[in-house]
């Protein structure tokens, strides 16, 4: 698998990977898509710069360990449903805010997308997690 | 997004809560949410070893202070229950809470309390760091979400939320015997969940709601076979989750194999959850189901009462004993379930806080016992009790608790059993259960008598004293003997005076039977049309 | 078309079961992967298969314009997916660690919880 082409190929493809990831995130509340297939995706991007650029490399890259990053999902997802304790609404009741941008368009902010935020996180770490510590068992035999 | 006006012409049924919830319905989520979030802030946390203890137990704490806010509550209140997400039950997740499961729920954050204070005695920073305590707080979370979920789809969810987080803390340490307990317990377990959804899926298909409460408004007018199969499903998975006999063999090929504090934990919690979806399942939402499989369920229970205390004796290693023990204890609630009158619950709920406490004590004791004796092997010990006398006083007050005999705290529950079987005039059941309390104290009074009793090892002079034997250090005093002492004393002050255990067992009996109460604290919130409309 | 899903659903319980009952862990794993399809297949199928829309409501509207495909069995099915998943992948990474460590594949021969010639208990007391 470790060819100079993949080598060469592999950290245009992860960042690649990742920036689609993030779009597929955004874009899951409407549509297809959402944190966990995000997630996925970028965990894939991950793996694929681990098996070319050494285990090592990559947990120099992420600067937070893996599975630090999924303790972030959980907590992420559970402060978006006790946002609500704020508004007399059960346990992860949906809240939106809208804001208006200077040029007209409305941006809109909400706890499913901070929720959904928490999943991609969550599925980033535990997978990631997992695949590096399946690749680094590889390397050092 | 949403921008335009809702026409007027417009009629759709209610699907929201109109009005708002009063923060004090929130009591139900803290006990799932508290220790959620202190397992992921001390994952991130995981380059500060110092912080975890500490933040562990403080979120312990208040998850403690949480639940006896819940059960106080809903003593007063009757069964309280919140819809998820703003939407109207059954279309929302229900969080519902009887003094059942509060009762449950509140004694597995006491027992995690305590857990996590024998904790600090044992670990290693290598292990803190791979996250002995977020799994444990992962692991409260999933017990409390499944004792105070109203939604069988969702306990499906905590199950498996409990299986990963046992998963985590069978393998830290990654020694042998954790590996391959592990292989067992997971396959195991996870088939046991695979059939849950299974019996989900059908339950889905005949009854079309998952919320409990609509469930059991909905099954009992369900007639035929299909029903039953289904409720056989669920006996088959649950029966599985709880360790009852014959399918209970994963238990003893695991529990045995992870740190003490571990498995002090596990027989504490984890097959108390399958006791509960029991009891749920066949008492509350296919109520038919109990009399069409009494008869699985006695057989069942007689067997399980009657082969754990003989295989707890045929066991040269303590804690492997002691799992044949928890089994031995789940035959007593199984007991309970098949007796399923009032008295019957009663004597279940009882019982199941009874095991809860004292195994998880009889694990820490066993787990110092091996501090001191270096292994678990009961011919290779002996002579703990010129050692340490006090750990042996322990282990013998927690055998004749688990066994029954008065006036410990395992008596009042059994006598409560047997006074139902007699009022069923099952009395093939009642003399089981007694025979089980005389075979359990033959069994603990063998480990007793092996591991404390006698002066040496097998095989040597019983004069001769067990050189091999080391003093518990001062680490292990303080922060192991001390919190099993407390537990202990709390068996027993419990034990004599059991007028609390008495109320909680009867309220919950009372919760149980009556099903209206539960269905009405859900669907509260729901306007009156909604109901004649479909 | 539930007659032949039925039939597919006993053909991967089949496959499943008979996979789970081999004594060669990675064979159980593959049990494990295929049992949690089937289960899958068994929800989507009991939770009634119709040929309506699929349950989006249209930008604009409040609700949907014609019946729709009921939409609960397949979030169902999606958080049963994850749940399998993880655990499948957990069971992967345990069961490749065991076979390194134990160096068996074979349950038969992974005995060192459960000893093979464990010693009898003491008969003393």
């Amino acid at each position: 698998m470790n060819t100079v082409i993949f080598r060469t190929v592999a950290p245009y493809l992860a960042a690649l990977m990742v920036l689609f990831s993030v779009f597929v995130l955004l874009r899951g509340h409407n549509e297809p898509g959402g944190g966990f297939i995000g997630g996925l995706i970028a965990a894939s991007a991950i793996a694929i710069y681990g098996i070319a650029a050494g285990v090592d490399e990559v947990r120099k890259a992420l600067v937070f360990h893996p599975i630090a990053v999924a303790g972030l999902g959980v907590f992420l997802a559970g402060i978006a449903g006790l946002m609500s304790l704020f508004v007399d609404a059960p346990f992860l009741k949906g809240l939106w805010l809208f804001l208006e941008l200077s040029d007209g368009s409305e941006l809109a902010l909400s706890t499913p997308l901070l929720f959904d935020i928490g999943v991609y996180c969550v599925v980033v770490g535990a997978i990631s997690s997992i695949a590096l510590a399946l690749e680094e068992d590889e390397e050092t035999r | 997004m949403a921008k335009t006006p809702l026409p007027k012409n417009l009629e759709l049924p209610p699907a929201m809560i109109e009005g708002a919830t009063s923060v004090a319905d929130w009591v139900i989520v803290w006990p799932i949410a508290l220790p959620m979030l202190g397992a992921a802030v001390l994952l991130m946390a995981r380059k500060r070893p110092e912080w975890q203890a500490p933040f562990a137990f403080l979120i312990l704490l208040a998850t403690l202070v949480a639940n006896v806010m819940l059960y106080l509550r809903v003593q007063a209140e009757g069964p309280l229950s919140m819809t998820m997400g703003n939407w109207l039950p059954p279309y929302g997740i229900s969080l519902t809470a009887d003094s059942l499961s509060a009762l449950f729920s509140m004694v597995s954050a006491f027992i995690l309390l305590i857990v996590i204070l024998f904790v600090q005695s044992e670990i290693e920073t290598r292990e803190n760091k791979y996250g002995y305590h977020p799994l444990l707080l992962l692991l409260l979370t999933g017990v409390s979400g499944g004792f105070l979920t109203g939604d069988l789809f969702n306990l499906y969810v905590w199950f498996e939320v409990m299986l990963i987080a046992s998963f985590g803390l069978l393998i830290i340490g990654g020694r042998k015997i954790q590996l391959d307990g592990a292989v067992k317990y997971g396959f195991l377990n996870f088939l046991a969940t695979t059939f849950f959804l299974i019996a989900i899926g059908f339950l889905y298909g005949l009854v079309g709601t998952l919320n409990m409460a609509d469930i059991a408004l909905k099954a009992p007018q369900v007639e035929g076979g299909a029903i039953a199969a289904v409720a056989a499903l669920f006996f088959l998975a649950f029966a599985m989750k709880a360790a009852a006999f014959p399918l209970n063999s994963w238990l003893p090929a695991s529990y045995h194999a992870p740190d003490p504090a571990v498995s002090a934990v596990f027989a504490g919690l984890l097959t108390k959850v399958g006791v509960y979806a029991l009891v749920r399942t066949h008492l509350l939402l296919i109520p038919q189901s109990h009399g069409q499989l009494q008869v699985v369920m006695e057989v069942v229970a007689g067997a399980t009462l009657i082969l754990a205390p003989l295989g707890a004796m045929a066991q040269t290693n303590a804690r492997r004993a002691l799992g044949f023990l928890v089994i031995g204890g789940i035959g007593a609630m199984m007991a309970g379930l098949a007796i399923g009158t009032p008295l019957g619950v009663f004597g279940l709920a009882a019982y199941a806080v009874n095991s809860m406490l004292v195994m998880t004590a009889l694990y820490l004791v066993v787990g110092l016992v091996e501090r001191m004796g270096g292994t678990s092997d009961i011919r290779k010990l002996g002579g703990i009790y010129r050692a340490n006398s006090w750990l042996s006083i322990m282990f013998i007050v927690l055998v004749f608790a688990v066994a029954g005999l008065p006036p410990f705290l395992g008596f009042w529950p059994k006598m409560i059993l047997v006074l139902a079987g007699i009022e069923m005039q099952s009395f093939w059941l009642v003399g089981l259960i007694l025979l089980n309390s005389i075979l359990t104290s033959i069994a603990g009074s063998r480990l007793w008598a092996h591991i404390f009793w006698r002066d040496g090892r097998e095989g040597v002079n019983s004069e001769q004293i067990n050189t091999k034997i080391r003093p518990l250090p001062q680490r292990a005093v303080v922060w192991g003997l001390l919190p099993t002492g407390a537990l202990v004393a709390f068996i027993i002050v419990a034990g004599l005076w059991p007028e609390p255990l008495f109320r909680a067992g009867g309220d919950a009996a009372n919760d149980v039977r009556l099903a209206s109460d539960y269905v009405g604290a859900v669907f509260e919130r729901v306007p009156e049309t909604k109901g004649e409309g479909e | 078309m539930e007659i032949a899903l039925a039939c597919l659903i006993g053909l991967f319980f089949t496959v499943a079961i008979y996979l789970l009952l081999s004594r060669s862990l990675i064979r159980m794993l593959l049990g494990i992967a295929i049992i949690g399809n089937g289960v899958n297949l068994l929800i989507f199928t009991v939770g009634r298969v119709t040929r309506e829309v699929p349950p989006i409501v249209p930008d604009g509207e409040y609700a949907p314009l014609e019946p729709i495909a009921n939409p609960l069995p397949q979030a169902l099915i999606l958080t049963a997916i994850v749940i399998g998943f993880s655990l499948f992948a957990f069971l992967l990474v345990l069961t490749y660690r065991a076979y390194q460590e134990l160096d068996a594949d074979n349950t038969d021969t992974m005995r060192v919880a459960e000893p093979e010639d464990s010693p009898r208990p003491p008969l003393s007391y």
